[in-house]
């Protein structure tokens, strides 16, 4: 058993979008404040706080996961993914960022983030998603510009062009 | 909306936490998944001043099937029993239920005796327990008890649970009788503004409402005509005591009381 003391700061490590990371936080810092504030990841956003809009969902040890529900001294040991880690190069989109931008799925960008990693996870899950599949899965989620229509649009693109990719390294082979 | 200061125990076996709780009793909480915890204390409605993790122990974390009933470990995430095989074979009722329970990406972390402890009346965990007639299975570091869940809930947010005790399982008894559920919410995954299950029984049906009073509330009904059933649950839905909120209203939230429950009863007793 460790009992980690209210009013000192405790050693949090683990790794970060694969690499690994560390840093102190009280026993009562936010996983979302732990990240923008120690490590300055600040891609994870935060909204309401208490897990109802869905901007600061991230994946610890592959589930998804509200940031601001879960305790820096939690994810001690874990692997934790964040918006940071889905590009796959510096100044290079993913196939899922690339749809959101040609299908303007995003407006003021604040919620993006956190759906983002829900389709991330959801499409590695789900290649050959419904429409109402991605809707399911986005009711975890608030966007107060787009209506959504543009990012189901996107998700689908996504699928498609993830599931081409498949086939396509299926006939090369 | 920053929690309160308060010392973390990270347990490792059962006795740590037991002790913890004999120790420190209303001062303490556990947290497991803490979707339901962790908005309390982010709002600073709940202040414990130590929390005491129990997802490290693995022995918490089981689902078991024993002498016809389904038992429910405090660390089985949501999810978990969601995604469990036998689980539409088992209890049907949970099948249903459990994807209105939150969103998949607070399933994943929040656990199914959370939902319990947390004891909030428009959620659909305490509601399929108490449709169920399941139990809440209790331990401190001096005793074990089990209660029936209809006993264990109090009111909002209130349960029976001692200070000193720990949410150790829950345990559904294995129902393969017709079943329903039906929900009405904002948004799917919010809290239900009315939701309701109903199970067949030998007699009749038996129908259980959330959202509406304090707690879930499980009515026991013959197999009825029509026109009968219009007039009983129109009875029901006024004895729940329904209050207006900023969600709906009173008189809306008895209207789907009426029109909900008679749907199921003709889905259950075809």
């Amino acid at each position: 058993m460790s009992r980690l003391p209210a009013d000192q700061r405790h050693a949090v490590q683990f790794t970060l979008n694969g690499k690994p990371c560390s840093g102190e936080a009280e026993p009562r810092m936010l996983l979302t404040d732990f990240l923008r504030h120690e490590i300055g990841a600040t891609g994870t956003h935060v909204g309401c706080e208490h897990g109802v809009c869905g901007a600061c969902t991230v994946e610890i040890d592959g589930k998804l996961s509200r940031a601001c529900l879960t305790l820096a001294v939690q994810v001690d040991g874990c692997a934790v993914r964040t918006v940071e880690g889905l590009a796959p190069a510096s100044g290079r989109l993913s196939i899922l960022q690339a749809a959101f931008k040609r299908n303007h799925a995003l407006q003021c960008g604040f919620c993006t983030a956190g759906i983002l990693m829900s389709l991330d996870n959801f499409l590695r899950e789900n290649p050959d998603p419904g429409e109402q599949d991605v809707r399911d899965l986005l009711t975890g989620h608030l966007c107060r510009c787009t209506g959504y229509t543009p990012i189901v649009r996107a998700a689908m693109e996504a699928a498609a062009e993830m599931a081409g990719d498949a086939s396509k390294e299926k006939s090369d082979a | 909306m920053k929690p309160a200061a308060f010392d973390y125990i990270r347990a490792e076996h059962l006795d740590e936490v037991l002790d913890a709780l004999a120790r420190e009793g209303g001062d303490a909480r556990i947290i497991a998944g803490g979707q339901s915890l962790m908005p309390m204390l982010n709002m600073r409605l709940a202040k414990p001043k130590t929390l005491i993790d129990i997802m490290r122990l693995g022995e918490l974390a089981r689902i078991e099937c024993k002498g016809g009933n389904i038992i429910v470990g405090a660390g089985v995430r949501q999810a978990t029993l969601l995604a469990w095989p036998e689980l539409g074979e088992a209890l049907p009722l949970a099948a249903l239920a459990l994807p209105w329970t939150g969103h998949v990406q607070t399933r994943s972390r929040g656990t199914v005796c959370g939902s319990i402890a947390h004891a909030d009346p428009s959620a659909e965990l305490p509601l399929v327990l108490c449709a169920l007639g399941g139990e809440v299975h209790l331990r401190s570091a001096n005793r074990r008890r089990r209660i029936a869940a209809q006993d264990f809930f109090a009111g909002m947010m209130a349960t029976s649970r001692a200070d000193d005790e720990l949410i150790e399982a829950v345990s559904f008894p294995a129902d393969q009788n017709r079943c329903a559920f039906r929900e009405v919410a904002r948004r799917h995954g919010d809290f239900a503004i009315v939701a309701c299950a109903a199970v067949a029984t030998k007699n009749g049906v038996r129908l259980a409402v959330g959202g509406v009073a304090d707690m879930p509330v499980v009515r026991e009904f013959p197999r009825l005509e029509a026109s009968a059933l219009g007039d009983v649950l129109n009875t029901f839905a006024y004895e729940l005591d329904a209050r207006d909120d900023v969600h709906a209203s009173a008189r809306y939230r008895r209207d789907l009381v009426r029109l909900i429950g008679a749907e199921l009863m003709r889905e259950v007793l075809p």
